[in-house]
């Protein structure tokens, strides 16, 4: 006999959003964590590193406050408070995990999950802080425990706590490295980097791909590049870190690109090379769960293959986002209910976004993506500085790009760079998810005077129907 | 304003059906969803669902009538806020009716409906409406819609004014996303043929790529099926004499008439044209069952609940594998070409009340028999409540038809145009057999009886699926490989 009807491992923003969707739908759910509630999104992701992006933005505008017709004779920060403000939000936020399971009474097991055999599907174990093991049963099992931040120990990139970090002690620092190096530039690397580039920190970035960025379109990748250059960071695209060596305090990296390889003495690297899944100590094996480069593999509704058991999320691959992940965790549970409306998972949907200063958002294909896969494209761009908005708020630094397959006006995906576009991107999202055409954008009306004047400019413009340009 | 409600199109080649039963009269609120009428098809009842809402005002067309025409006005829908009484409706439209009935003026029909209604409605409105509204709209009226005001203005010019463009009006209204409307526009794709899988039913972009193939493949069978057709059209017309009984030699009181339905119709119309049109020859064999019920035994020893695997499960199995064998076997006649399928589509006929219907099992070649045994058995309860979907017993590329069950030792069946073969199962019952020995021992064999299109199959061809069809029967294990 269950003991539950699911039972979800791992609480961040996939497992708990799963558990809550599951209790919806009349499942008796329990979700097991080793942690803290909320997962690394909440606790040392997305959230807190927001709050940190939020203290350097702020501290941006009091540094040009003269721009604005304000003086403010010197702007400085408190990095202990700004830390401690960070970790204030982040503890808030894991409460209100807390508080939403008990309102959809969720069962929460602390303590370290492990999976046996079982039918109908696999036996939950669960070992607790005071180390005794208690097991589980339940109709459904799905596996939501994430990732971390990969490693190579070969050159020396292992992160050790105090001069080689990741983005869990990048994110409550002590005092801010005068050099910096961040290896890896995407979103979290970037992030990092502009970070410290506000706080005053001398930042390289080391990216292996010839652009920074590299999942975004091109040509924002060089946008962004060239507005960082601006702020004062360095880059080393098309280059690799051999090794990190260590002495009296201090790291010398050898980065090496083409044939010539370069010495730099920093004080601080953050190591922001990727994501590896959490698929170890969960008995996965012996189950015969397929796992492939460190990721469960999974079908549209996060079928393992094995009876009973799914997987969402970071741990089944890329991207990892945590709206991914949660959206994930609904349509795996809608799946296992047989809810009407679900529908399988479509990765092309998924907004990324890239919280530096300036920001970065993007849905769907870039346009060499697009040329790839073999559409006829129309291409509507719209720069910052044509928005009246924009001008105002003293963010006239950016661009709209669209992409639409010329023939049946498919928006084939959408990339912007510039002040708010995290908060604009949705709007694209909806219409793609809508299958909305460049048409049925071109009658929609845009509020006068806002920044998302610009993606409708952008719509226009790819037919040659631009306004205010 | 009035929303017509049409006969919609329940199938891309459907041209006419019976409005076989209302679910709602006159005066009825409906809303979008509901269920408001019944419509028989050649071979199915389906039902017609409401795509607006409001008041039915009137039914245009009775229950009962038969031969009416897609797109033509079935019955008015009066919107929120309108008198249904005052609503105007068309004409009846049937196959029937007049030649006069054409596009261009059903086109006029609907333009001038509106304006005529509104005529009507003018007076009992004015005095509450417009007075009313005339006297306290100006103060806020920059900041809101004027809805009453504007609707009588938009109204005016919409009769005044040349017609812009087709900005969807009420009529033949299918939810479909912009970009499934624009591919289904671009890839000549009729919406209304396709079911949506977005939310609500909507359709979208996978529904109408999905189509694509599907449209194909459809086109090059009503080709094959229609292209004797034309020919033919005059000949059972013309050449079957009426079918009537002589009240001279039958009294009308000694038996009682049942009226035609559309399945009758159909199934009495594709068995003539093809008993008339197609060179049936057949073919024998008998095949023994003795291995074939082992490892039926076997196999639902070790399934899993619910799933039982029948016999006539194992042989649409069997005849998929050898269509893959004999390719050539898997063919139609079309006046252009043979047509030869890629993918084995088994029909399998099922009687039901009142006639004859063939499900269809798709790509039966790449299914397991538990899939085989779980479509067979929704798409037979479905059949018999009438309840298929044309394209559910379309498409086909070779049939079964199994008498076993009711003891028949050996039948030959009506090739199922386009289709170019059909196999008749008769029962599987003790023989004795002479072995390899020379011994005479039981064993448990059954005849079969395959049709062949000679147009398409030769003998030595039908010979030869056959012997594939027997040995996978024969040695069941063998579809395994």
């Amino acid at each position: 006999m269950a003991d539950y009807d699911l039972i979800v491992i791992g609480s961040g923003p996939g497992g708990y959003v799963a558990a809550i969707r599951a209790s919806q739908l009349g499942m008796k759910t329990a979700i097991v964590e080793r942690e803290s509630l909320g997962g690394i999104c909440l606790n040392w992701g997305c959230i807190p590193t927001k709050a940190l992006l939020r203290s350097a933005e702020v501290l941006h505008y009091a540094n040009n406050a003269k721009d604005f017709g304000l003086k403010i004779d010197k702007a400085d920060f408190d990095l202990e408070a700004v830390v401690k403000r960070s970790r204030g939000v982040a503890k808030q936020l894991s409460s209100g995990v807390s508080h939403l399971m008990k309102k959809n009474k969720i069962d929460v097991i602390m303590g370290e999950a492990s999976l046996k055999k079982g039918k109908p599907a696999p036996t939950v174990s669960v070992k607790e802080k005071d180390g005794k093991s208690k097991e589980y049963k339940a109709k459904n099992v799905i596996l939501a425990t994430g990732a971390r931040a990969r490693a190579i120990p070969q050159a020396g990139l292992e992160p050790d706590g105090d001069l080689i970090w990741t983005y869990r002690e990048a994110m409550v620092p002590k005092e801010t490295p005068k050099k910096l190096l961040v290896i890896g530039s995407g979103a979290i690397g970037i992030e990092f980097a502009s970070f410290y580039n506000e706080l005053g920190s001398d930042v390289t970035v080391v990216e292996a791909v010839d652009r920074i960025l590299p999942v975004e379109d091109e040509e924002i990748s060089g946008l962004a590049r060239k507005q960082f250059e601006k702020q004062g960071i360095k880059f080393h695209t098309g280059a690799q870190v051999k090794s990190l060596k260590k002495s009296n305090g201090k790291v010398t990296a050898d980065i090496s690109s083409g044939d010539k390889t370069e010495k730099l003495e920093v004080d601080r690297v953050i190591l922001a090379i990727g994501i590896v899944g959490n698929v170890e100590g969960l008995g996965l094996e012996e189950l015969g769960v397929k796992v492939e480069k460190t990721h469960v593999l999974v079908d549209g509704f996060g079928r393992t293959g094995v009876d009973g058991l799914y997987a969402i999320g970071d741990l089944t691959g890329a991207p990892w986002l945590a709206h991914k992940a949660s959206h994930e965790g609904v349509m795996c549970v809608e799946g296992i209910a047989g809810a009407e409306d679900a529908h399988a998972f479509d990765a092309w949907n998924v907004p990324g976004c890239t919280y530096s200063h300036p920001q970065i958002a993007s849905v769907g294909l870039t346009e060499a993506k697009a040329k790839e896969a073999g559409h006829k494209i129309k291409v509507g761009k719209f720069p910052f500085i044509g928005n009246g908005k924009a001008i105002a708020l003293g963010a006239a630094e950016g661009l709209v790009k669209t992409v639409f397959d010329a023939e049946t006006g498919e928006l084939l995906g959408a990339h912007m760079i510039g002040a708010e576009v995290t908060e604009l991107i949705q709007g694209y999202v909806i219409a793609r998810e809508g299958e909305l055409t460049e048409e049925t954008l071109m009658h929609t009306v845009f509020p006068h005077p806002t920044l998302s004047e610009m993606m409708h400019e952008s719509v226009l413009a790819s037919q040659g129907r631009v306004l205010h340009m | 304003m009035a929303i017509n409600i049409t006969m919609p199109a329940l199938s891309p080649t459907m041209e006419e059906g019976t409005l076989a039963r209302w679910m709602v009269k006159p005066g009825d609120t409906i809303s979008s969803g509901d269920v408001i009428a019944e419509i028989e098809t050649d071979k199915a009842t389906m039902e017609v669902e409401a795509v607006d809402e409001g008041t039915i005002a009137k039914i245009v067309v009775e229950a009962g009538t038969e031969g009416v025409k897609v797109n033509s006005v079935i019955a008015v829908l009066a919107e929120e806020g309108e008198d249904p009484d005052n609503v105007e409706a068309p004409e009846a439209a049937t196959a029937g009716g007049s030649e006069k009935s054409d596009d261009s003026s059903n086109d006029d029909e609907e333009a001038e409906k509106p304006a005529k209604s509104e005529e009507k409605k003018a007076p009992d409105d004015k005095p509450k409406k417009s007075d009313a509204e005339r006297t306290t709209s100006t103060g806020d009226s920059a900041q809101k819609p004027r809805e009453a005001e504007g609707k009588d203005v938009r109204k005016e010019l919409e009769g005044t004014s040349p017609k812009l463009a087709d900005v969807g009006s009420g009529k033949d209204r299918i939810k479909a996303s912009p970009l499934a409307r624009r591919i289904a526009a671009l890839r000549d794709i009729d919406l209304s043929t396709l079911e949506g899988s977005g939310p609500r039913g909507r359709i979208v972009k996978a529904d109408v790529e999905a189509a694509e193939p599907r449209k194909k493949q459809a086109a090059s069978e009503k080709k094959a099926a229609d292209a004797p057709a034309d020919t033919a059209k005059a000949a059972p017309d013309g050449l079957i004499l009426p079918q009537v009984l002589d009240d001279r030699v039958y009294d009308p009181e000694s038996y009682e008439l049942k009226p035609l339905d559309g399945m009758r119709k159909t199934v009495a119309k594709r068995l003539t044209q093809s008993f008339m049109q197609v060179p049936h020859f057949p073919l024998n064999v008998d095949i023994k069952l003795d291995k074939l019920l082992a490892s039926r035994a076997d196999i639902n020893e070790a399934a899993p609940e619910g799933v039982k695997i029948s016999v006539n499960d194992m042989l649409i199995k069997a005849s998929a594998l050898a269509l893959m064998s004999e390719p050539d076997c898997n063919a139609s006649f079309t006046d252009k070409g043979i047509a030869y399928h890629k993918s084995a589509h088994i029909s399998v006929a099922v009687a039901i009340d009142g006639g004859l219907i063939t499900p269809v099992i798709r790509d039966a070649q790449t299914k397991g028999l538990a899939t085989i045994s779980r479509e067979m058995r929704d798409l037979a309860t479905r059949a018999r409540e009438r309840k298929l979907k044309p394209q559910e017993y379309s498409g086909g590329t070779f049939s079964i038809s199994n008498l076993g069950m009711f003891g028949i030792k050996s039948f030959g069946s009506i090739i199922n145009q386009p289709e170019g073969m059909i196999l008749s199962v008769g029962a599987g019952e003790k023989r004795p057999v002479v072995d390899d020995a020379g011994e005479i021992v039981p064993a448990t064999v059954m005849t079969v009886t395959l049709s062949c299109d000679h147009r398409v199959i030769g003998g030595a061809e039908g010979a030869k699926w056959l012997a594939a069809f027997k040995r996978y029967v024969e040695h069941p294990q063998s579809m395994l490989l």
